[in-house]
């Protein structure tokens, strides 16, 4: 009972917050309304019983990448004056691509809607001990290919920083 | 170049050791020195309740003083307010007239005698100058005030009273004595236009 | 899930809630006394016998002063700036076991608000959310001391926040578990973690300094370079709460310490002379208050000791130094676990 109201609430909040991501002017309320975002989504997985996943979403998203972000952001400077200004051409672009992504999403939905569950919800999916255990065995290796991807991100980006490379 | 002291250590550039450059034993050792100083006797005193113990010979609040019988030392002949490197005294003088005798020493006293604490360093310069023994430096402090014109001492605060005399036994040591009498300085000879008064020596 | 139960979680929040404030106010008063002791000075001693109100003092002081918001500032950010700080540092204590639980009339009441079994990620991602307050404050001030100190505040938390992952995740290791209720019951007796994790202790230590921004890595206020830091532009209240975010921030990291690697709430031997659960769970709270103290002290001291570090100095240890190190921490903790696996293998 509780859950669902807190399941609207959060969804609700989740919207408006992404929402205000796209409509708001400055820059830094952007990105401070995404963080909210992010945890709006993250009482989400918390009311699927994925408090890992939450925690780590947060951890992750909110803790490390947005605070990066708004790191830059703030370095930049960015404010009214100095947004460059587009011409009509690339917004009527910009319209037409978001408005064909539109398309796509609600006719997916549409598709979506006549799929069933195959096999029932198992609540205690998201705790730890099970997420631990289905991670290193059944999806074993595309967990390994993962970190070997962010590694490789990893010396990419020290590559990047270098001043010179000789 | 000749060390002052024996605790100045040549600043060496060596590559650290292992242990050094893991800074935990500095670290360590830097905290137990501060250790120990919690159990040290405090340096502080509460200050209003508590005053610290002044020297004999402390330079604080000037007074002029009065002789045996009450009357003025001072002949504002200027001395003082000469060897003042903080130019911080000004008087006026005026001509004693009959009947002022027990007020005043000699024919000639002080009308005004103002010192600016502010611009006073307490050096004692005055003090040395004084031909009269007119003017001492106390143990006394001088008060905080809120304007700086409240700091502009005048003869009514300057001057001692006459039934609550200032003790100033401890400042009058044999030497301090010893120089207000030596004819061979300057403010004990007597006026000479040919003679150059001689510099005063060390003492 | 009754009212009842609601009923004394509630309670249980508020006490917490004012215990931490408390021992935050007097924080204050205890770094100032020891700051004195450790120079040789008597410290405050004017409000109250020994200056024990100077803390009351103070709060007053900081209330009655006057509220200056910079006009070019982003008032609402400014604003949230100090309250986030402060909510942060408060969120944290939410999952400290206190004690054991107290049995009153067959019922468990247990000393903790909450003991979620993703306690030690909970921890973390509160310590990372931290962040934003500082940053916010600092932006939102439109003044260049504030947003260096911000940005060095920001980053000098996200990378020691690795280095104490890293050193945390050995301890989980250990434990086996993330749930901070379990991990202080393990420690029964002489069981104490640090014993277990020396090396993850003295990182998670040394990290803990940093993610509290207190000497030796107070650099994001550092005065000598950057006037006030992230709050050169606050004033009243609003310093207040971030200075005061401080003080829980370095409580609530007191607390955590004490219950990974110092034991929580046990103390060994005790069993031996009290055999009634309920006065071993009161106690247990007081053997983990006087261990909150001791760090808090230790905390001070450390402050009074060591000088600052140089910014350049200070991302050496964090990056090239903390993170090796805990990540050799990791593989020695986790060869340990599988010696005998390692050993048949190699018999083999």
């Amino acid at each position: 009972m509780i859950t669902t109201y807190l399941f609207y609430l959060l969804t609700f909040l989740a919207i408006m917050f992404a929402i205000r991501v796209v409509s708001t002017k400055n820059p830094i309320h952007s990105v401070l309304y995404l963080v909210m975002t992010f945890f709006a989504i993250a009482g989400h997985y918390v009311l699927l019983n994925a408090q890992f996943l939450a925690a780590v979403h947060i951890i992750v998203y909110a803790g490390a990448i947005m605070v990066l972000f708004l790191f830059l952001i703030m370095l930049l400077n960015l404010n009214k004056e100095t947004e460059p200004h587009k011409s009509v051409w690339l917004k009527t672009s910009a319209v037409v691509a978001s408005g064909l992504l539109l398309l796509v999403l609600v006719g997916a939905l549409k598709g979506a809607s006549t799929i069933q569950a195959t096999n029932t919800f198992n609540p205690n999916i998201g705790l730890i001990e099970n997420l631990g255990k289905t991670l290193f065995n059944d999806f074993l290796l595309p967990f390994e290919l993962s970190s070997v991807l962010l590694l490789s991100a990893m010396v990419g980006a020290v590559m990047l920083g270098k001043k010179s490379i000789k | 170049m000749q060390a002052l002291t024996n605790r100045s250590q040549v600043v060496s550039k060596k590559e650290m050791t292992l242990i050094e450059k893991m800074y935990l034993p500095a670290i360590f050792s830097g905290m137990w020195i501060t250790f120990t100083h919690l159990f040290k006797k405090s340096a502080t005193i509460k200050y209003p309740e508590q005053t610290r113990e002044f020297s004999g010979i402390y330079r604080g609040q000037h007074v002029l003083k009065r002789d045996e019988k009450g009357a003025e030392r001072c002949t504002a002949c200027g001395l003082c307010a000469v060897a003042c490197p903080a130019e911080a005294i000004t008087m006026t003088s005026a001509e004693r007239k009959p009947g002022e005798e027990h007020l005043y020493r000699e024919e000639k006293y002080a009308a005004t005698y103002e010192i600016n604490m502010l611009r006073c360093i307490f050096c004692g310069d005055c003090e040395e100058a004084c031909p009269k023994e007119a003017i001492f430096l106390t143990d006394r402090k001088v008060e905080s005030f809120y304007t700086r014109k409240e700091f502009i001492y005048g003869k009514s605060i300057l001057v001692e009273d006459k039934n609550n005399p200032i003790d100033l036994t401890k400042r009058q040591t044999p030497d301090v004595k010893g120089f207000k009498l030596d004819k061979n300085y300057a403010h004990n000879q007597t006026f000479d236009k040919n003679k150059k008064a001689k510099v005063a020596g060390h003492h | 899930m009754g009212l009842e139960f609601l009923i004394y979680k509630a309670i249980l929040v508020l006490i917490v809630f004012s215990i931490t404030l408390l021992v935050a106010t007097y924080s204050t008063y205890a770094e100032r006394k020891i700051a004195a002791f450790l120079q040789d000075r008597i410290g405050p001693d004017r409000a109250g016998p020994f200056g024990i109100l100077q803390p009351l003092a103070d709060a007053v002081k900081m209330f009655m002063k006057e509220e200056m918001i910079p006009s070019v500032s982003n008032k609402a950010l400014f604003i949230i700036g100090p309250g986030l700080c402060m909510l942060t540092a408060c969120m944290t204590g939410v999952i400290i076991p206190w004690g054991k639980s107290i049995n009153i009339g067959g019922t468990d009441y247990p000393m903790q608000i909450a003991d979620v079994n993703i306690g030690i990620l909970y921890l973390f991602g509160v310590l990372s959310i931290g962040v934003y307050g500082i940053m916010i404050g600092g932006w939102a001030s439109n003044n260049k001391y504030s947003l260096l100190g911000a940005i060095r505040a920001s980053s000098q938390m996200i990378s020691y926040e690795v280095a104490m992952g890293i050193s945390i995740i050995a301890l989980v290791m250990v434990t086996g578990t993330l749930s901070t209720g379990e991990i202080a019951e393990q420690q029964h007796g002489w069981h104490w973690n640090v014993l277990v994790q020396p090396l993850g202790c003295l990182i998670f230590v040394i990290c803990a300094f940093a993610e509290t921004n207190r000497a030796p890595f107070d650099l994001p206020e550092c005065e000598t370079e950057l006037v006030g830091g992230y709050h050169t532009e606050y004033s009243s209240m609003k310093l207040g709460l971030f200075l005061f975010a401080e003080y829980i921030n370095m409580f609530v990291s007191s607390a955590v310490i004490s219950t990974f690697y110092f034991g929580g709430y046990n103390m060994p031997l005790i069993g031996r002379w009290v055999h009634d659960p309920n006065w071993l769970a009161i106690l247990g709270f007081v053997f983990l208050f006087m261990k909150i103290v001791g760090f808090i002290f230790f905390f001070m001291w450390v402050r009074w000791t060591l000088p600052r570090f140089r910014y350049d100095q200070l991302m050496n240890l964090g990056w090239k130094i903390l993170i090796p190190l805990s990540i050799l921490n990791l593989v020695l903790t986790g060869s340990w676990m599988m010696r005998h696996e390692i050993m048949a293998y190699f018999a083999k």
